[in-house]
């Protein structure tokens, strides 16, 4: 692996048992685990290929304990790393040698479901399914759906700013979101934003969305629920071209409709779709797409026969509108099945979440081509066409010598491809370790220093999952003193991680 | 010393603030000037931003405008109106609140003060569209948060920050938002003679429905009217208008009779709530925030002390015009888990009622760190917010 993480501090985990005593005095019984086979269920997340078991877990079930193990960590300078359900893709809950890993699995209950103000109050372990399981037998539901949704927890979407393929219409986690309990690395409990629209005063609530778990552990959290649209219906375009299909995305967007859902997959997508799922994607084209359309009766009926307007005049090959609601189930069935329709015609494979510009869909896609050819590994391609997230599908197998390293430059090769068109180098992973060491691709070193600042501000000891999202570990008093007037940079030559 | 500073490019901009830094000199970062009489006023150096002007790049199939932090608001407005779009949060110009004329407003200055219309209920604020910013912060360095495209999670969402930051972080240059095609089609439904309880009964079930009610609001008799009107928005193309009209008559049917406001009597109802146009004549004008469940009780606690209102967002926005004890509002706001903000008083009340609500001792230190983080040396304090001792 060419990634590095913080040296571990030798004398704290010379402390390890002293460390592990005290976790045991605040939360009592089986919530502190420290042999090394019960750590090992721990030692990574969605992002397998990297592995480090943790000093201990603690698994808190209260706030007040959560804020005693950040107290007590705080004062010993112990590092702290939260987790969710463990579904990052970037890495984001990667422990380390000398951290405890603090994990939220205990915080699984729904506290309150508001429908008179449309919201709901849950603990941060409750899956992001489990909220609209809660409200939909009163035909609500929560609208961000990352795909992982029957696992990932509604801590970790809040941590990541999670999205989902229907967030093109509904926003992602932070439009959701209305307010957090959250204890901060000395302790603190605080609370941002609550039942009502806005919070007073800085949007504290806005930068605690998608700040990875570097700035405090959340201990609860009020989202939004909406009425669960009347009708879905979802039509299924096949195209001869990625120009053509990237042209109707365009198209359907030009002409002031904002589906629930557009979806796109490149040849070999469709292909490995099918060939696992069955579901009866047209194998002669080179770019599919499936437009879902949601609302009253009246408006999908409507808004269908635009988007088959607007394909035929892209000259789809194919178009098929779902009859009911089994058929847009089945649509849906192969794009769904992406990753484990990949996983069966390659050993491995290393999935990119690159957000760019739309309209340069089809000089990337080329340029993506291009490079297939010259790492020697090929790809898959499924994209959220409607926003631009693309997610590049590399296979590899990780038993031959070079391959995964060939794997992880080719990744790195598309995610600065994408920042090269405008774009960035995640649409809803999150940075975490895997992205890290691309962030001044995107961002100056002045544009980190000022978000190194805010982690400063939060959390001075840099305790709270450090090595994730920056490439360098700059120390807050360092910040505080670097000075940069018209860019003119005079940073001190600091290691890097 | 001049008392305004009128910068043109972010090289003039940064060496400005970098001067006022070393001479310890307060900036009061402004655009058009429309909400200056919110806070206490200020004696600080204008940091005028209207040299940012302009539209720098709008390619409307992407939804992403990126454009002069100090461009009228207005110019942004016609500009995406002429290519079927809007600012879906719709920012609004304060100028007529306080006597001005309209047109002032800049794009920085609403996003800045979090400025959003009736649309905030389901489409979002200025935080949900502010997609990248540049600015230069109070050190004088120039940066940038966010990206032009619409979805990304890459580092912190510093465009959170900034749409509501009341020019007290840095000052911004450019911005680029979201932007989103302009509804087809729009329909307004009311019903008349609501009392507080059953207007916001009427709301929740709409917003409940399969209707899609894009906003609801409600002008009280107290508030001037002849009696009072629940309106609910409908939005989109013209066969779903007109079916979710259908819906809503039939969903509402226990809550009253559902009337069809014709299409100028619509424009002029919301105007008039998003510019809160029924209070203008009053001295001191609040903006309370809470759950809407809430609202009901707070209006009828204030309305027997003799204060007029109306509520927006489905009655999680009201507005209050109370001239009575300001020390009523914020603890009622309280109890309801809101908070409340003086937008309009005397300038004698303005000199000691801070403009935004108090926040709990942990929260405002920890506000406090982030604004240092930005300007270490405090330079974007003016004292207009009565809550930096040092800053007065």
């Amino acid at each position: 692996m060419s990634l590095t993480m913080p040296q571990p501090d030798d004398a704290i985990l010379a402390r390890r048992g002293e460390i592990i005593a005290a976790l045991r005095r605040i939360v009592p019984g089986e919530g502190v685990i420290s042999q090394p086979h019960e750590l090992k269920p721990y030692e990574t997340d969605g992002l397998t290929a990297y592995r480090q078991p943790p000093m201990a877990v603690v698994l808190p079930e209260t706030t007040a304990q959560v804020s005693a193990v950040m107290r007590y960590c705080n004062a010993q300078g112990v590092k702290v790393v939260p987790r969710g359900a463990g579904t990052s893709l970037s890495g984001g809950a990667l422990p380390l040698a000398d951290a405890v890993l603090l994990g939220l699995s205990k915080f699984s209950r729904v506290l309150d479901v508001d429908y008179e103000n449309r919201l709901a109050v849950v603990q941060p372990g409750v899956t992001n399914l489990a909220i609209t399981r809660a409200v939909e037998e009163m035909g609500f539901f929560y609208a961000p759906d990352p795909s992982s949704q029957i696992a990932c927890s509604i801590g970790g979407n809040v941590a990541e700013n999670a999205g989902g393929v229907h967030c093109l219409k509904y926003g992602v986690t932070t439009n959701n979101v209305l307010g957090v309990e959250l204890v901060m690395m000395d302790g603190e409990i605080i609370r941002l934003g609550g039942r009502q629209l806005d919070a007073a005063g800085l949007d504290l609530l806005g930068v605690i969305v998608g700040s990875e778990g570097l700035l405090g552990v959340v201990t609860e959290v009020t989202v939004r629920i909406l009425p669960r649209p009347q009708t879905a219906r979802a039509v299924l375009v096949g195209f001869a071209s990625i120009q053509s299909a990237a042209q109707c995305v365009a198209d359907v967007i030009g002409e002031g409709i904002i589906p629930a859902a557009m979806e796109m997959m490149d040849r070999s997508a469709v292909h490995a779709a099918e060939a696992f799922a069955n579901v009866g994607y047209p194998l002669d084209v080179e770019a599919l797409l499936i437009v879902e359309l949601d609302g009253p009766l009246a408006e999908c009926d409507y808004l269908i026969g635009e988007v088959e307007r607007i394909a035929r005049a892209n000259a789809a090959v194919t178009t098929r509108v779902s009859r009911n609601d089994a058929e847009r189930l089945a649509f849906w069935a192969g794009r769904k099945a992406a990753f484990p329709a990949v996983g069966r015609i390659s050993p491995d494979y290393y999935c990119m979440d690159g957000t760019i510009p739309r309209r340069r869909l089809p000089e990337v896609l080329q340029r993506i081509a291009g490079m297939s050819a010259s790492h020697g590994l090929r790809v898959v391609n499924v994209f959220h066409a409607g926003d631009g997230n693309l997610h590049p599908m590399i296979l590899y197998d990780a038993n031959r010598a070079g391959e995964l390293e060939r794997a992880e430059s080719f990744g790195n090769d598309i995610l600065r491809l994408c920042v090269e068109v405008g774009g960035v180098l995640t649409g809803e992973h999150g940075v975490g370790v895997e992205k890290r060491d691309l962030m001044p691709v995107m961002f100056s070193e002045i544009d980190l220093a000022h978000q190194q600042r805010i982690k400063c501000a939060f959390d001075p000891g840099l305790l709270l999952n450090p090595g994730k999202v920056f490439p360098t570990l700059h120390r807050c008093a360092e910040l505080g003193r670097m000075h940069v007037h018209r860019g003119q940079v005079s940073f001190p030559d600091l290691p890097r991680l | 010393m001049t008392s305004v500073l009128t910068p043109t490019t972010s090289d003039d901009l940064s060496d400005a603030i970098a001067d006022a830094a070393r001479s310890g000199t307060r900036l009061a970062i402004a655009g058009g000037g429309s909400k200056t009489e919110i806070g206490k006023p200020s004696n600080a150096v204008r940091l005028d931003m209207r040299g940012f002007a302009g539209i720098i790049d709008y390619d409307p199939p992407e939804l992403v405008l990126t454009v002069g932090a100090g461009t009228p608001l207005s110019e942004v407005e016609s500009l995406v109106a002429a290519h079927g779009q809007m600012l879906a949060f719709e920012p609004w110009d304060h100028g007529p609140l306080f006597g001005k004329p309209a047109g002032a407003a800049t794009i920085g200055g609403v996003v800045a003060a979090r400025v959003a219309g009736s649309g905030r209920l389901t489409r979002g604020g200025a935080r949900d569209h502010l997609l990248r910013f540049e600015a230069i912060s109070g050190k004088g360095e120039r940066f940038v948060g966010g990206a032009k495209v619409v979805k990304n999670v890459t580092g912190y969402d510093l465009p959170k920050l900034m749409a509501g930051s009341w020019g007290r972080l840095a000052a911004m240059t450019q911005l680029t938002l979201k932007v989103l095609p302009r509804p087809r089609a729009s329909a307004t439904m009311v019903i008349y003679g609501l009392s507080p309880v059953r207007a916001h009964a009427a709301m929740a079930r709409a917003m409940s429905s399969h209707a899609e009610v894009s906003a609801a609001a409600h002008i009280p008799k107290v508030s001037g009217a002849e009696r009072s009107t629940t309106a609910l928005c409908i939005q989109g193309f013209e066969p779903s208008v007109a079916a979710r009209c259908a819906l809503l008559v039939d969903v509402l049917r226990d809550h009253g009779t559902l009337h069809t406001l014709p299409a100028a009597e619509a424009e002029s109802f919301w105007r008039a709530v998003r510019e809160v146009t029924p209070l203008a004549s009053s001295k001191t004008l609040w903006r309370i925030d809470v759950a809407p469940s809430t609202g009901p009780a707070i209006v009828d606690a204030f309305e027997s002390l003799g204060a007029r209102w109306l509520f927006d967002w489905a009655g999680g926005l009201i507005w209050l015009a109370f001239d009575g004890d300001a020390g009523r509002v914020r603890p009622a706001a309280e109890r309801a888990g809101g908070h409340a903000m003086l937008v309009r008083a005397p300038e004698a009340m303005r000199t000691v009622v801070p403009a935004h609500h108090p926040r709990v001792p942990a929260v405002a230190a920890l506000e406090f760190r982030v604004r240092r983080a930005f300007d270490p040396h405090g330079i974007f304090e003016t004292g207009r917010f009565l809550d930096e001792s040092n800053a007065d």
